[in-house]
């Protein structure tokens, strides 16, 4: 076995684990590294212009595909700048694998240029991250990484190598198997309970299924929708779980929570059994939790996370395992044994819920954003990847834009990091090369990656840029209006760019949209004149719009504010 | 309530402060603790001692068993355990004080380990109350200074825990 350089090994393990794609910007620590990947051309690397879009734009790789995202940066400001894209992933629990540069190790401690304590700095917003002190160690800890990554409740992991280490030598075998004592996630669900979770189910008169990212993320959209049919009940997606049961089905009752439809929420409260499948009652899906609690219905929560269940509401059936093999038991179960459960009473209540048409909104002579979503879905066929930014046009996109299918919709869920848009397009559009890849995002979010404009230039992604512009920090502006009679502070920028010339200046197309009639045009040019070229919407929306229907923080869910209530 | 929980985890750099980080990200609260390497030199065994409501108590055994170093954990306190603190504390030992002071110590079967001319170092084991107890049971001024390992902990009989 011949010997290799640290540095020659991690591009090894990159290419043994598959890896198409890294991420990344290069420096100081990681040189070695660098010289590596510039030696080989199986892995292709994805220069951004700041290391917070590298994670990012390798989170939507894993986001928006089967693969894992890998970002590359160097020590100091360069792991500090990735801090905001590990977290926003953690958050959202995406695989990822992040490789710091760090000092060399006889640095370390010694307040050296450019050196800074990754691994403590990253610890509270990673699954687990490794500082690696010996080059005989990059091959395991590298196999390690990713398999943590991947597997349980995934999440992302930064592997921290010092550039000495980089350049030492060793002999180089890449495991091929991996054991831990101290990590063994739970997969197959407890039969008793799963058996359990369907009598509740069978003998439910107002049921609900409440679905999250979690089916997105253990592949099992297919199993989900076929239990969804069987049981003939109504379901609701999360924000991190839209796409998992076809939006355009009849079952499908919309988002739940702060912005959720009035049906979902309703649904919600009033339903006697509530199935929680990969959804972890977070306080913009359920509001108060107090509220939630006061109210008599059974829960059963799926959930490979035990840390999950029962952390804001108890639970009456837990079931710890992976989604999709719980889900395959629980149809097992239904197709074989038991008869269906007679729900037509609720679902006329809940159809009556729905008929209060709570997302109708009406034009005027300003361009409504709901309009634009609504025409960006009827143009694309409902078949475009979606990114988002942060904000009142993250909301709209997902309430307008029927996700008939997973991992097509990528945004920062439990995080909120503005900014995300332009780098998930980047990460999804190398991803899905053949795929259509739309990034909506506002006037203050994509000022956040803007300079990743250029980025997408150098690599010639055509992705399409909806950016609903009303002036406005749109999201804090409502609240403003709504909780403080007003008073619009620091939500106006009176100084923003022209985003047409800027988009020119980095070399792509710019179109100014102001009136109505003129949003399916322009849409068109973007599409299908210009289909393989990145394309600049920027759309003047009504200034004032609001997201409805909104249930206040802290209040119940069934304390909604509808569009055309006095605020 | 208070709860005694052990913990065996990997004896790597940096297990530690990913525990007590945990607790203080989640606003966890950790009366003691103690950690050292057991007979096994890949592994530590901790004892935390903490407190708050079943569902509080709930989630941190659910929190600790999520971190990756982290190999099993028992909440020492929901069956028969014994647990034990080492204090040594250092106490002015002069005129009427010194007999006094030694004879305190007989009491708690601490041991004086160390002498001069106007002071005494005690050494006391027991479980936390008991060590609570012998610096209320004497003259606060008189004492200099105290030193605590926080408590250790074991299951009685066949609960055991390990790898």
């Amino acid at each position: 076995m011949t010997m290799m350089t640290g540095a020659e090994i991690v591009i090894r393990c990159l290419q043994e684990e598959k890896v198409d794609y890294v991420f990344g910007y290069p420096g100081g620590s990681v040189l070695h590294i660098y010289d590596e990947l510039f030696k080989q051309d199986q892995i292709k690397h994805v220069l951004v212009r700041h290391e917070q879009a590298a994670v990012h734009a390798a989170d939507a790789l894993s986001r928006s595909s089967n693969g894992i995202g890998v970002a590359l940066v160097t020590s100091g400001p360069g792991a500090t700048n990735a801090v905001t894209g590990i977290a926003t992933a953690y958050m959202d629990s995406i695989p990822l694998v992040v490789i710091s540069g760090q000092v060399p190790t006889h640095y370390i401690g010694q307040d050296a240029f450019q050196e800074c304590d990754t691994v403590g700095i990253t610890r509270p917003c990673v699954k687990h991250n490794f500082l690696i002190k010996d080059v005989r160690d990059i091959a395991m800890t590298m196999k390690k990484a990713f398999y943590i990554a991947r597997t349980g409740r995934p999440g992302p992991v930064v592997v921290d190598i010092p550039k000495d280490i980089t350049a030492a030598k060793c002999k180089f075998e890449y495991p091929k198997e991996i054991h831990m004592r101290s990590y063994n996630p739970v997969v197959k669900g407890h039969l008793g309970q799963i058996k359990k979770a369907v009598q509740l189910l069978l003998g439910a008169k107002r049921p609900v299924i409440y679905s999250g990212g979690g089916v997105i993320l253990s592949n099992a959209s297919e199993q989900l929708t076929k239990l969804t049919r069987l049981l003939g009940f109504p379901i609701t997606n999360t924000l991190m779980g839209l796409g998992a049961y076809p939006a355009s089905d009849p079952q499908f009752l919309g988002m739940p929570g702060m912005h959720g439809t009035v049906e979902a929420n309703m649904a919600m409260q009033h339903c006697d059994v509530l199935l929680a499948i990969g959804a972890r009652f977070d306080d913009r899906v359920i509001g108060n939790p107090e509220d939630f609690a006061s109210i008599p219905r059974k829960i059963i929560h799926v959930d490979i996370d035990p840390s999950s269940i029962s952390k804001r509401v108890r639970v009456d059936v837990p079931i710890v395992g992976n989604v999709a093999d719980v889900l395959e038991e629980m149809i097992k179960l239904l197709e074989t044994e038991m008869p269906k459960a007679g729900v037509a009473d609720w679902w006329k209540e809940v159809e009556g819920w729905r008929a209060s048409k709570c997302t109708d909104y009406s034009m005027g002579d300003a361009i409504m954003p709901q309009y634009v979503i609504e025409k960006l879905w009827e143009l694309t066929g409902g078949n475009a990847i979606v990114t988002s930014d942060v904000g009142q046009h993250q909301m709209w996109a997902a309430q307008y834009y029927k996700f008939d299918k997973p991992r097509r919709w990528i945004n920062s869920g439990g995080a909120g990091t503005m900014g995300v848009g332009l780098p998930y397009a980047i990460g999804a559009q190398l991803a899905n090369p053949d795929m259509p890849v739309v990034c909506i995002t506002g006037d203050g979010s994509i000022q956040m990656c803007i300079q990743e404009l250029s980025t997408a230039k150098q690599f010639g992604l055509p992705i399409k840029i909806i950016l609903l512009n009303n002036g406005y920090l749109g999201m804090v502006r409502q609240w403003q209006e709504m909780f403080y009679s007003r008073r619009y502070s620091q939500t106006y920028m009176d100084s923003i760019p022209d985003f047409v010339k800027l988009a020119e200046a980095y070399g792509h197309i710019g179109i100014r949209v102001e009136k109505p009639e003129n949003v399916e045009l322009a849409l068109k040019r973007a599409f299908i004149d210009h289909k393989d070229d990145l394309v600049f919407l920027d759309i003047c929306t009504a200034r004032e719009a609001n997201v409805f229907p909104m249930v206040a923080a802290g209040k119940g869910l069934s304390e909604m504010v509808l569009a055309g209530e006095n605020l | 309530m208070r709860h005694i929980i052990s913990i065996l985890l990997e004896n790597e750099a940096g297990a530690l402060s990913r525990v007590s980080g945990l607790f203080s990200a989640r606003g966890y609260n950790i009366e003691t603790l103690t950690v050292a390497p057991t007979e096994d030199l890949s592994l530590s065994r901790l004892t935390i001692v903490t407190s708050g409501s079943d569902e509080v108590i709930e989630q941190i055994t659910k929190q600790l068993n999520k971190l990756i170093d982290v190999i099993k954990v028992v909440d020492l306190s929901e069956a028969a355990h014994i647990e034990r603190e080492l204090m040594l504390i250092k106490v002015r030992a002069t005129g009427k004080d010194r007999e006094e002071m030694k004879r305190m110590a007989d009491i708690f079967r601490g041991r004086i380990i160390d002498v001069t001319e106007s002071t005494y170092v005690i050494e006391l084991t027991g479980s936390g109350s008991k060590l609570d107890s012998f610096i209320q049971g004497i003259d606060a001024d008189l004492i200099l200074e105290t030193v605590r390992t926080g408590v250790s902990g074991i299951g009685r009989g066949d609960r055991i825990l390990k790898v």
